[in-house]
């Protein structure tokens, strides 16, 4: 009866969570797993019949097509290039902001605030037609500059939420002791706040990075021609052109997410130092 | 730094020689310079667009004609009219509907297997960071991965007849009685890590005392979920499923990517009926008019969100 309970109360629990989890794994892990291993396969091979994960013959031949066609790297270094420099000006922008919030109380503090949250819900749809009218007008149609401008409005608000709550994790003493020595407000952003902020910072940039280097719709419409395009442009003009070529296009995928893979696993370890600095006592 | 010579910083000799006015409104203008430049962008990059939007949907040929004319509501009647439309609202509400309840449903089975204690916290750590894997793939690459998937010829299907569930090729994203299934499918793997890591914050931050005091009262299992880890949870439930819905019935790449609205506008949602309208069809006025009824839903819903935050 006692073993019979603890069977119960404690094996069987302990098989399902087990169970549950594979399942888990199977579900997020399959597809990507799939998509990795099709970049090996020769594109002969990708609907072999039975259908095997791993590939008979392991071939780099998709991924040297692609760093061999400087059109494709091209979208690349496009995507680099907007991304980082949105990233950049949103942390430049929103630090300052964020500053501003934390620190001071100032007539239209509350309703600025509100406009910002509602900002990251308003459809980006919405925004695109008035944006495309709007860059052929400035001329900049085609341009890196039209994506940079227009892709501030969905970095911003979160950059500017996430760098008022680090910001206001800091203990102000901190930057009213710079005060108090007859520092101004920037000498304190900028030797004190922006030091101690860093983790912040990095959570920040990365999840800025991130929006960026993932952005569809405007991207589509606010470029034309294809030494302009970025990767996840790219990807649907490979998929246009080359209906069939699945290992090319899976590499091109596996490259385009590379970037992010890798930030994510060093802005985990930043979010941690975020919460271990949130405590600090200099 | 230039700074200095525009009064901005504050040293008290300064504060001495100019006296106590001029002191207050440097005060007052500091905080407005450190929100200047995210106010003039959001001012340039939302206001001036929202106005924009809302007088191109009041005009008739707007962007293409030079002298575009107002004509009042009529592109509003244009695409009420048309049942593509409500088609495309319908289809909307059962894609975003179903995606918030499985997201949420996948989500807190995911934080409730990661909380507990019977794993070893480095196999819990190292799957975190495994389920969150899809959210990190751009809708496009969500898109290829699930067409190659999910291909006539593809693995899927291989499978499922393999064991006999179909019988036929099934053309998941090209046939009109599955495309919107599928497409709705293939957001529910990207979306729902967003609720795992949510939830599972949420799940540590609940005191371990109530469970004690509930068991001690002789509660069991179940009852301690239904009574003690739900209502605990409910206030992030009820922000993620809000973000959520205004998101998702925003998706425009991952129907792009997949069917592009079709076949026959079987999968035409919102943001892809308006896309057409504007950059297939050059009818801006009217894909104006069609943003501007994306926009009230989702400002509908972003009210309850701020009034939902701000009550929290």
């Amino acid at each position: 009866m006692a073993k019979r309970s603890s069977f119960k109360n404690t094996v069987l629990p302990t098989v399902l969570t087990y169970l549950g989890l594979a399942a888990g794994l199977v579900f997020a892990g399959f597809p990507i797993l799939w998509m990795f291993f099709t970049s090996l396969k020769s594109n002969t091979e990708i609907f072999a019949l039975p259908p095997r994960l791993l590939p008979d013959h392991f071939t780099n031949v998709a991924y040297l097509s692609i760093f061999n066609d400087p059109v494709k790297v091209r979208f690349f270094l496009n995507s680099y290039l907007v991304a980082g420099v949105v990233t950049l000006l949103t942390l430049l922008v929103a630090v300052l902001t964020a500053y501003g919030f934390s620190r001071y109380s100032f007539r239209f503090k509350n309703t600025l605030n509100v406009f910002i949250i509602s900002t990251q819900t308003v459809p980006p749809i919405t925004l695109l037609i008035p944006y495309f009218g709007m860059v052929v007008a400035f001329g900049i149609f085609n341009t890196y500059f039209a994506l940079i401008l227009t892709y501030m409005v969905f970095t911003l608000p979160y950059a500017i939420l996430l760098m008022t709550g680090y910001l206001n994790t800091l203990p102000r003493e901190l930057d009213e002791a710079v005060l108090v020595d007859g520092g101004s407000s920037w000498t304190a952003l900028w030797r004190v706040v922006i030091p101690l902020s860093v983790p912040g910072i990095v959570a920040t940039a990365v999840y800025t990075f991130l929006l960026a280097w993932n952005e569809f719709l405007f991207a589509l419409t606010l470029t034309k021609s294809t030494d302009m395009r970025t990767v996840p442009i790219g990807i649907e003009l490979l998929m246009g052109q080359h209906a069939f070529e699945w290992n090319e296009m899976m590499a091109m995928s596996v490259l385009g997410s590379l970037p992010l893979l890798i930030l994510y696993l060093i802005a985990q370890r930043y979010f941690l130092a975020g919460l271990a600095a949130g405590s600090v006592k200099i | 730094m230039s700074l200095a010579n525009e009064g901005l910083i504050v040293t008290p000799t300064k504060v001495r020689k100019r006296g106590m006015i001029s002191y207050k409104t440097r005060k007052r203008l500091i905080p407005l310079f450190y929100v200047a430049p995210a106010t003039f962008l959001f001012c340039l990059l939302m206001l001036f667009p929202m106005i924009t939007v809302l007088r191109y949907s009041l005009m008739d040929g707007a962007i293409m004609k030079k002298d575009a004319a107002f004509v009042g509501l009529r592109n509003y009647v244009t695409i009420f009219a048309d049942p593509v439309f409500w088609q495309s609202v319908g289809q909307t509400l059962y894609f975003t509907v179903m995606s918030v309840i499985f997201h949420l449903l996948i989500g807190l089975a995911f934080a409730l297997l990661l909380n507990t204690q019977r794993v070893h916290p480095v196999i819990r750590s190292i799957l975190r960071v495994l389920y969150i894997l899809p959210w990190l793939f751009t809708a496009v690459i969500i898109a290829i991965i699930w067409r190659l998937l999910l291909d006539p010829n593809g693995v899927v299907n291989s499978i499922l007849m393999a064991l006999h569930i179909v019988n036929f090729k099934v053309e998941w994203f090209s046939s009109t009685k599955t495309a919107l299934h599928a497409l709705t499918f293939a957001n529910i793997w990207a979306g729902y890590p967003l609720y795992m890591v949510s939830l599972l914050a949420g799940l540590q931050g609940i005191p371990k005392d109530l469970y004690e005091a509930a068991g001690i009262d002789g509660a069991n299992e179940f009852q301690k979920f239904r009574y003690i880890t739900i209502p605990q949870l409910m206030p992030i439930i009820i922000s993620i499923a809000l973000l959520d819905f205004i998101w998702t019935m925003q998706v425009f790449p991952l129907v792009w990517m997949t069917t592009g609205g079709g076949p026959i506008h079987a999968t035409e949602v919102l943001s892809t009926y308006t896309y057409k309208l504007a950059f297939s069809s050059y009818e801006f006025s009217q894909a104006s008019a069609s943003a501007i009824f994306i926009l009230i839903i989702s400002m509908g819903a972003t009210y309850f969100y701020i009034k939902h935050q701000k009550a929290r």
